[in-house]
């Protein structure tokens, strides 16, 4: 499967990305010309420090962001210099994110929360069913308040497979999780990936993580220091931390 | 439902409290609003069809006394369409049961017809049949006083015989709809009714046989009235005429229009006020939503929710204020517009009432609150725009802080940790703490409208009644009179003081502009009407020439020493020009006065008077008033203290009370900024003070930091509202300042007073009410992320 997921059609296609943020007078270069292919259907941990860039070309990859120069492709669509609706579009259509802090609505239920991004999905599955995939089928009406934050962030990845997306992003999924959630959570996100063939891309700092990936990329000072393929993807039960 | 709009529900019921705040304001604005527009619409409407349907005269004309046909000839005057000439003059009634002086005005009309202007709406019974000289048409309002219907009696002292009327019906008529008697400025039904009468027995009573004394006309439609008046007056100068005018110097119709202008302005500040205000709160309160959703929107965004659904989320959010508020402002004012128009049956009298709630009028109302919600969230809504998905994933930044002089004072180490806090806060937002203070200060301002008329109106009143009219009776003549009858009055049972007065038709011109009023000779040194200065102390009329009513003045445009050209309306009809030299200090009216030898002079006559006013002995009263009336040249007396009654009832039941739900609405608004303000100060501090009582601060201490800094608030925005209130205050008297009276510009220490604690009282409740979220604060949740 792996091999597979290496050699497939390039998904995204990224060279020379840079970024560059100004804080005040100080210019923070996030990204120092990143080049990276992610191929369909496969699932790459992205792995660094913190400031090494990984949640900038996550962003950027997933149209919240753009880049400063270089050129980003996604299919045959390029998104370096897209225009903000052209963004948009991008991520109604295509995207979906998962974020460390699960982000959810709070005056919303979680079915509601997935009615969120289904409510504008052109061919999404019931809120119901995206639940029933992360294992929450029984818990829909319960507000964020009323979840743990494991079952919050199930929500979230319901949330954010519910429209069927060709891309997943996941910004430290299991960063504000216990390890046996964490562990829950990433058995969620590989389930998915595998049953829709999302291709999906997971930021994390714990390297352990990295084991349930097809490919692992290492990100340090704004660019891409190192990528490992796995010759088998481990279970996400199978890691511990 | 969709998500989003669920979330829309959702949010607006966990801002129940702010959002229902600030839709009252916009309920407040929506309800005068709607109130003055509806009951201006029906006024107009009530008006205009009366006047059409019943032939409402153009020109009027009063005279002495010309032969039939000249009608004819002022029939020819091109642009006239209808002319009818009829008989009017004043009677004493007497009606049984009721022992004040009741004055009456006897109208002709053809015998056993209607008359071709000024037609009359028939109540109930009928014309008087033809040829009856005993029969008269009553005015309803008078009729309704003394409960008289159709068939009942009453007696009438016609030319000096008492005679018995039968009352043949009950009719209203466009001349009339404010029926006051002469030289009145309020209604009083029951001591001044209007009667009508067939032509002949009237004419034959007052030795007007084949004559006639007052013309309406009726003008063909784009005719212009300027020259019709000009050719009537040439026709009519040697039959005694006064002077022809239009319908703007008609008494009933100027009081209309009178009213209808002051509602105007009034529909028209007030909104704009309250709406502006609402604008505020909807900015503070949806610049607050957007700061603590700004992760939320993030989450929209990255999920591929545009620009346009973002933005219609947040507009939609303060647009159902504005629709909760609007539905709130039109129930409310449709309630009060069926009450003013209660008050204004009273006052109005029409045929049928136009009073309806006209979907115009609806649409204007929830548009303009629309508007004002538009406005107020705009700014915080195109704030939402701008957020970048990506960097609004990001927790905000710690705001930046700077020691201010106060750290570097020797001050800073006398005040504790939470004082510094709350002075840091205020300091860091400078402009989000003045918009704050601002909007206190701004619903302190409109309790000092909504209180300060109330005084004014007291003040007024016994400026009026306390120190320019002192007399007890007024009496006036039916003819210029020789001066030589004040011995004689002197003489009369109960009088104690007589002061002779001389009036005279009068227009007034300068320039293009003109005045009709009544010129009045005084004494130079009158007791019983004086002539008051801008500090309203009585002044002394000059030898010659004229003074007036500062009002009057500034509608003209004249200072002292300017030249007026005086056409008087009576006798020799003598044109010249007097220059004013002194101007009369008075609330009510516009008048114009001369001393009154000066006056005689200049009309060319004796000693000659038209009326007195006199000072009486109460005890005495009822011999008087019977000696009075068996005065041959007496036309009518008037009672000072029941004026001033009418005049007290009418302010309070039509004007205080208008100023009253002001005062409520001003209050409403209080309350709601000041709730608004603290409710936000809270929110936006929740996390802070769980994290002072998780450091072991008191409830006491930490409600300081709140407290504190809304009496910072609170002491700011009360010297802010004064300014705006007196503002405000200055330009609503102005607004308001008409022909028929002026309210002072006074503003006494207990308003101010009283507006101040209006605030801090509304600062009580909020603090108290958010006291008991303070009890509740939840340390460990408000400190957990996320």
């Amino acid at each position: 499967m792996a091999s597979e997921a290496t050699t497939g059609r390039a998904v995204f296609e990224a060279t020379g990305l840079t970024k560059v943020y100004h804080m005040g007078e100080v210019a923070i270069h996030a990204l120092r010309g990143v080049d990276l292919e992610l191929h369909a259907g496969e699932l790459v941990v992205m792995l660094g420090a913190s400031g090494s860039g990984k949640s900038t070309l996550l962003n950027i990859m997933g149209g919240l962001d753009v880049a400063t120069e270089g050129r980003l492709r996604y299919r045959d669509q390029e998104l370096s210099g897209a225009s903000e609706s052209a963004l948009t579009r991008f991520r109604r259509e295509h995207v979906g994110f998962v974020f460390q802090f699960y982000n959810l609505i709070p005056s919303l239920t979680a079915r509601e929360n997935v009615a969120i991004a289904t409510d504008i999905a052109s061919n999404p599955m019931r809120p119901a069913e995206a639940l029933d995939l992360v294992g929450l089928g029984e818990r829909m009406d319960h507000f964020p308040s009323q979840l743990s934050g494991g079952e919050q962030q199930r929500v979230a990845i319901a949330r954010a497979i519910a429209k069927r997306p060709m891309v997943l992003m996941c910004d430290e999924p299991t960063g504000a999780l216990d390890s046996e959630t964490g562990i829950r959570v990433l058995e969620v996100i590989e389930h998915i990936n595998r049953e829709l063939d999302t291709t999906t891309a997971i930021i994390t700092h714990n390297e352990v993580i990295g084991q349930m990936a097809d490919r692992v990329i290492r990100l340090s000072d704004g660019k891409v220091s190192d990528i490992q393929v796995n010759e088998h993807r481990r279970a996400p039960s199978e890691l511990a931390w | 439902m969709r998500a989003l709009s669920i979330k829309l529900w959702r949010d607006l019921w966990l801002q129940k409290g702010q959002a229902a705040a600030i839709a009252a304001v916009i309920g407040a604005g929506v309800m005068i609003l709607v109130l003055g527009a509806t009951s201006l619409a029906a006024v107009r409407d009530s008006q205009q069809r009366f006047y059409q349907d019943y032939h409402f005269a153009d020109v009027f004309v009063d005279l002495k006394r010309a032969p039939d046909h000249v009608a004819e000839r002022l029939r020819a005057i091109t642009g006239v369409q209808q002319v009818e000439a009829r008989v009017q003059a004043p009677v004493r009634l007497e009606v049984e049961g009721f022992d004040d002086p009741v004055r009456g005005l006897l109208v002709s009309i053809p015998d056993g017809r209607q008359p071709l202007v000024n037609r009359l709406h028939l109540r109930e019974g009928s014309l008087p049949e033809p040829g009856r000289a005993d029969q008269v048409l009553l005015n309803e309002p008078f009729a309704e006083a003394h409960g008289l219907r159709a068939g009942d009696r009453l007696k009438a002292i016609i030319n000096g015989r008492l005679e018995t009327l039968s009352v043949s019906g009950i009719a209203l008529s466009p001349e009339f709809i404010y029926q006051v008697g002469p030289a009145d400025i309020l209604p009083d039904y029951e001591r001044f009714g209007v009667l009508w009468m067939n032509r002949r027995a009237l004419a034959r009573a007052y030795d007007m046989d084949g004559a006639f004394n007052h013309v309406g006309l009726t003008l063909q439609a784009g005719a212009q009235p300027q020259a019709v008046i000009g050719a009537v007056d040439a026709a009519l100068a040697r039959y005694g005429g006064i002077g022809a005018h239009d319908r703007d110097d008609q008494t009933s119709h100027f009081f209309v229009t009178e009213n209808q202008q002051r509602m105007g302005v009034l529909a028209t500040v007030l909104p704009v006020i309250f709406l502006g205000v609402a604008a505020f709160l909807i900015n503070v309160l949806m610049g607050r939503i957007i700061r603590t959703q700004r992760q939320q929107i993030a989450v929209l965004k990255a999920f591929g929710y545009g620009n346009a659904e973002v933005a219609g989320h947040y507009l939609a959010y303060a647009g159902l204020i504005a629709l909760l508020g609007s539905a709130f402002g039109i129930a409310l004012g449709a309630w009060a517009a069926g009450w003013l128009a209660g008050i204004y049956a009273e006052y109005f009298r029409f045929p049928t009432w136009q009073f309806r709630l006209e979907p115009r009028v609806l649409a204007l109302g929830i548009g303009v609150a629309a508007g004002a919600a538009l406005i107020g969230a705009w700014r915080a809504v195109a704030r939402a725009l701008a957020e970048q998905p990506a960097e609004a994933m990001r927790p905000p930044m710690p705001e930046s802080f700077r020691r201010g002089w106060l750290e570097r004072s020797h001050l800073d180490r006398l005040i504790d940790q939470p004082t510094r806090i709350i002075l840091r806060n205020l300091g860091r937002h400078r402009f989000k703490a003045s918009m704050s203070a601002l909007g206190i200060g701004l619903s302190c301002g409109l309790v000092l409208l909504g209180s300060y008329q109330f005084g004014s109106v007291n003040h007024m009143m016994d400026i009026q009644y306390g120190k320019v009219l002192l007399m007890d009776v007024h009496a006036s003549f039916t003819d210029p009179t020789p001066a030589r009858a004040v011995a004689e009055l002197n003489a009369l049972p109960g009088v104690v003081l007589v002061e002779a007065y001389r009036a005279v038709p009068v227009r007034l011109r300068v320039g293009s502009r003109e005045h009709r009023t009544s010129l009045r000779g005084l004494e130079p040194t009158p007791r019983l009407n004086q002539l008051l200065d801008a500090a309203y102390r009585p002044q002394t009329l000059p030898d010659d020439g004229l003074a007036m009513t500062r009002w009057l003045a500034e509608d003209l445009g004249l200072r002292p020493g300017d030249l007026v050209e005086i056409e008087v309306m009576e006798g020799h009809r003598r044109v010249l020009d007097v220059p004013l030299v002194q101007l009369v200090d008075e609330p009510f009216g516009a008048g114009a006065y001369m001393e009154r030898r000066a006056l005689n002079r200049l009309l060319r006559e004796g000693p000659a008077i038209s009326g007195v006013w006199l000072l009486t002995d109460r005890a005495l009263e009822a011999e008087l008033f019977d000696r009075l009336w068996e005065h041959p040249r007496v036309a009518s007396i008037g009672l000072i203290a029941q004026a001033e009654q009418n005049i007290r009832d009418y302010l309070n039941e039509t004007f205080l009370g208008f100023m009253g739900i002001l005062l409520l609405l001003a209050a409403t608004v209080a309350f709601a900024v000041v709730y608004n303000n603290a409710r936000i100060a809270f929110a936006e501090r929740e996390r802070e003070l769980a994290s002072l009582r998780v450091l072991g601060y008191t409830r006491a201490e930490v409600a300081w930091i709140l407290i504190g800094e809304m009496v910072v608030l609170v002491a700011l925005a009360i010297p802010i509202g004064w300014l705006v209130g007196t503002g405000l205050a200055w330009a609503a008297n102005r607004a308001m300042a008409s022909e028929m009276f002026r309210l002072p510009f006074v503003l006494s220490p207990g308003i101010y007073a009283f507006s101040a604690l209006a605030v801090i009282v509304a600062a009580a409740a909020s603090v108290w009410l958010i006291g008991r979220r303070l009890n509740r604060l939840d340390m460990v949740s408000a400190l957990k992320t996320e």
